[in-house]
């Protein structure tokens, strides 16, 4: 295992996507301590920001990161890994898990925002809260996150899950507005509340909200009440409101379920 | 300073030079026929030397460009690459920043590119563009096939009134040819319509495409222009449409070439014509016509065109077609952006990804290829991929190795491209393969002689500009059939790169990121009492309809440093 702790954080934020198991795997502690990380529009190398200790693993998957601290001025951890692991024993900034493939990186603060930004596999867990945009795609693609698993112990803000196109992604605690937003397809359970606007735009996928939306699109045909609801293979227990839209798409074919307590006020 | 290019393979067609082994000596931007013995010395035994590459169709500056960089951040990030030797920064795979599209240029062995849609309310922002652009040649073509002047003129059967209205709008907005882009389809497009075949008459002006591409053309010649009327004829990317295409090549025939500059002898220079060659009634049945439209170029010498090679890449379309725009936006879903410019013209822009594995885009591909190997005389077309629409610019020298290599070609039609390419076109069944000279040739003196620039671009012989490219690729030692991926890095990274008299690229590397090429454009005069009649007539319609002052309108000469103005004359 490779311990990093970090020595200070700067104002201008730090960038260490050179920093994965895939990147460190079969390196000497010397050439670790080497490896430039983005500071600004500067590089510089890793030892100047973090003191390094321990050993890599010959492969990704034999090699475990422990970030030693909080690292809230640190972007891009764990940005395109395939395998191994990642721990961050504090709080980290944007692009968290960003475009990984693969592994497990756990966040046992929070987390802003773009956490698992284009996804394609693997398991992101923020034990905190994490910002806007969790499992979204890069800005202008309408290819987001296409497979792995994010799990946000705390609550998140808006458009999560935006242009979702696979994975699952669940939120403990509550979201901001349009959560699944132009979602094509994957799972997104919210077990909070939202605010409004849930779904948007969505042309396939599954959202599962077992809090209370505040609003509800108008775009959405319902389609009944349905209990101990299946979602890909897991049973989740109680009673739904399920909806099909968002049909402000042509020929979309979003699902939402809302449970039944408490959301009586978005039943027709 | 002078420099000598020593002991190259050189390709020059407008002077016969077929792989001759030469010596080219360059002074003062010039070629000339000697150099002291001063001069730098350039090895380029075992390499290849050309002219500068010339791109007759490409679109890389203005309001829409800039649009598609905006709304494509994902295309930003797809293609990042630091300054070079001291240049800018950027960024962009199929709509690059000003700055990298000169140095991707200039890499490739390109020395002049024009930007082929110029809204005329929006020529500013493109000349602003261009002055960011580094090194390569410019100019950009205002569109006048939906202009409202243009179409109450040609209505009116007043040709002198039509060809005083082209030159001011030529020199009010430093524009080098009459472009014309859907005639009278963009029109239709702001009253929600369209219009299909040159006979069917736009809203409200009531005129026709067939009219109007006729007017056009007339007033071209009066007014003696060095470009012929550059054409995107109706009905783009429709099955079935190569029908419109050959009726609108037919329509400028028998009009007499006339430029004051330059040796062209085409009336009618086609753009993209690989999305004007199809048969069929639908994308079910859709069929390539190339060998029937390529037919007809063989016959007729009135008529120079470009390709507009699909290069099976994710890109982004962008054109002064609105209407199409929308199609294809119905077609693929993608996100859409659309623009109206009063009394004009009007723009689209729409993502496309030409998957190989896929039927249609295979099938473009093919219909590409066909044009290119059917058409019997390099001197009739131009090699462009309508940058980026078909695919971008960056991909010229893989489109070179397709034309150079049958087994280039074949390796892709046996591995991933789909099996519509070989069932509904014939390209499986063509192995004709292109020589270096021909490459030249459509790289360089077909488009440098449709343009008016062959006395200066295009060729090698003394008096041309000093713009060489040199390829480390030997001819005598290597096959580009064979070897055609060695072709292509050769041609993507040139080993050497002269924009008038200057080291421009060393080694596939920019070394002079802060050299700037002239901006041409079209100065023509006109009888005077016709000219300041029509200039009263805008100025008055720019009071009633215009959203800017008319004084306000045209380009000043600051926002051309290296302005390079190109005489005409009214007959």
């Amino acid at each position: 295992m490779i311990t990093l702790t970090p020595k200070e954080q700067p104002e201008v934020p730090l960038e260490i996507d050179t920093i994965t198991p895939d990147a460190l795997a079969g390196k000497t502690l010397d050439e670790i301590k080497n490896i430039p990380i983005w500071h600004g529009n500067g590089q510089v190398p890793l030892i100047d920001f973090f003191e390094v200790e321990g050993e890599a693993g010959a492969t990704a998957a034999e090699t475990k990161i422990l970030i030693d601290g909080d690292v809230s001025q640190t972007k891009r951890i764990g940005q395109g890994m395939t395998a191994g692991e990642i721990t961050v024993k504090g709080s980290v900034n944007n692009y968290v898990g960003a475009e990984m493939e693969g592994g497990l990186i756990t966040v046992e603060g929070d987390a802003k925002g773009w956490a698992g930004q284009n996804m394609k596999g693997g398991e992101l867990e923020i034990l905190g809260d994490a910002g806007d945009y969790v499992g979204a795609s890069y800005r202008g693609d309408w290819r987001g996150m296409s497979g792995g698993k994010i799990t946000i112990h705390g609550n998140a803000k808006s458009e999560i899950a935006e242009y979702m196109n696979g994975g699952k992604l669940i939120v403990k605690g509550d979201v901001s507005i349009m959560p699944g937003i132009h979602m094509n397809n994957g799972v997104l359970i919210i077990e909070g509340n939202v605010i409004a606007r849930a779904g948007g735009e969505m042309a396939g996928g599954t959202i599962v909200i077992k809090g209370i939306i505040d609003e509800f699109l108008a775009g959405f045909e319902y389609l009944g009440v349905e209990k101990d609801i299946e979602v890909e293979g897991e049973v989740i227990p109680g009673a739904f409101y399920k909806f099909k839209g968002d049909y402000a798409i042509k020929g979309a074919s979003g699902i939402i379920y809302a449970a039944v307590a408490g959301n009586a006020h978005i039943a027709p | 300073m002078e420099h000598i290019i020593k002991n190259g393979f050189v390709y020059c067609p407008q002077n016969g030079v077929d792989g001759e082994k030469m010596d080219i000596c360059i002074k003062d931007g010039k070629i000339v026929e000697q150099v002291s013995s001063d001069a730098n010395v350039i090895d380029a035994s075992g390499q290849i030397v050309m002219p500068g590459g010339i791109d007759p169709h490409t679109h890389i500056a203005g309001a829409k460009v800039n649009v598609g960089r905006m709304y494509r951040p994902e295309d930003s990030k797809r293609d990042v690459e630091a300054g070079q030797s001291g240049g800018r920064a950027g960024s962009g795979f199929s709509v690059p920043s000003t700055f990298m599209t000169g140095q991707r240029y200039a890499q490739m062995g390109y020395t002049t590119a024009m930007e082929a849609a110029m809204p005329p309310l929006l020529a500013r922002h493109t000349h602003e563009e261009f002055h960011d652009t580094p090194i390569i040649d410019h100019a950009a073509y205002p569109l006048f096939g939906n202009n409202w002047f243009v179409m109450e003129y040609l209505k009116d059967g007043d040709i002198d009134g039509c060809a005083a209205y082209a030159s001011w709008l030529l020199k009010a907005t430093k524009g080098y040819t009459i472009k014309i882009v859907n005639p009278g389809g963009t029109e239709a497009w702001a009253w929600g319509g369209n219009v299909h075949g040159i006979h069917d008459p736009t809203p409200y002006f009531d005129i026709e495409s067939f009219d109007i591409i006729r007017g056009l053309a007339e007033v071209n010649e009066m007014l003696g222009l060095p470009h012929a009327i550059h054409l995107h004829c109706n009905d783009l990317g429709h099955p079935g449409n190569f029908e419109t295409t050959l009726a609108s090549f037919d329509v400028p025939k028998g009009i007499k070439a006339n430029p004051q500059t330059g040796s062209r002898d085409a009336v009618l220079y086609a753009t993209h014509v690989q999305f004007h060659s199809y048969g069929g009634t639908s994308w079910r049945d859709v069929v390539s016509e190339a060998p029937t439209v390529a037919d007809y170029i063989n016959k007729n010498d009135h008529i120079v065109f470009d390709v507009g090679q699909v290069t099976l890449d994710e890109t982004t379309t962008m054109t002064a077609d609105g209407p199409m725009e929308f199609d294809l936006h119905s077609l693929n879903g993608l996100k859409w952006a659309n623009c109206d410019v009063e009394l004009e013209t009007g723009s689209g822009l729409v993502p496309f990804i030409y998957a190989a594995r896929a039927p249609v885009p295979a099938l473009q591909w093919a219909v590409g290829m066909e044009l290119f190997l059917l058409t019997k005389d390099a001197a009739k077309v131009c090699l462009t991929t309508d940058s980026p629409n078909a695919g971008p610019f960056t991909r010229y020298p893989r489109v070179i190795s397709w034309l150079m290599s049958n087994k280039a070609r074949k390796d892709l039609i046996d591995g991933e491209l789909h099996k519509w390419a070989q069932r509904k076109s014939t390209i499986a069944t063509i192995d004709r393969e292109y020589s270096f000279l021909e490459i030249a040739q459509i790289t360089r003196s077909t488009p440098a002689k449709v343009l008016g620039l062959s006395d200066t671009k295009g060729h090698l012989g003394v008096g041309a500009d000093a713009d060489v490219a040199i390829y480390n690729f030997n001819p005598e030692t290597q096959d580009p059939s064979a070897d055609y991926r060695t072709l292509e890095s050769a041609m993507q990274h040139a080993a050497y790169v002269f924009k008038d008299g200057q080291i421009v690229v060393k080694d596939g590397a920019v070394t002079n990121p802060t050299l700037r090429g002239r901006s041409y454009w079209v100065d023509t005069s006109v009888d005077e009492t016709i000219y300041n009649e029509v200039v009263a007539n805008v100025e008055k319609t720019f009071k009633q309809f215009y959203s800017v002052n008319f004084a306000n309108y045209p380009v000043q000469d600051e926002y051309l440093p290296h302005s390079a103005p190109i005489k005409g004359v009214m007959q």
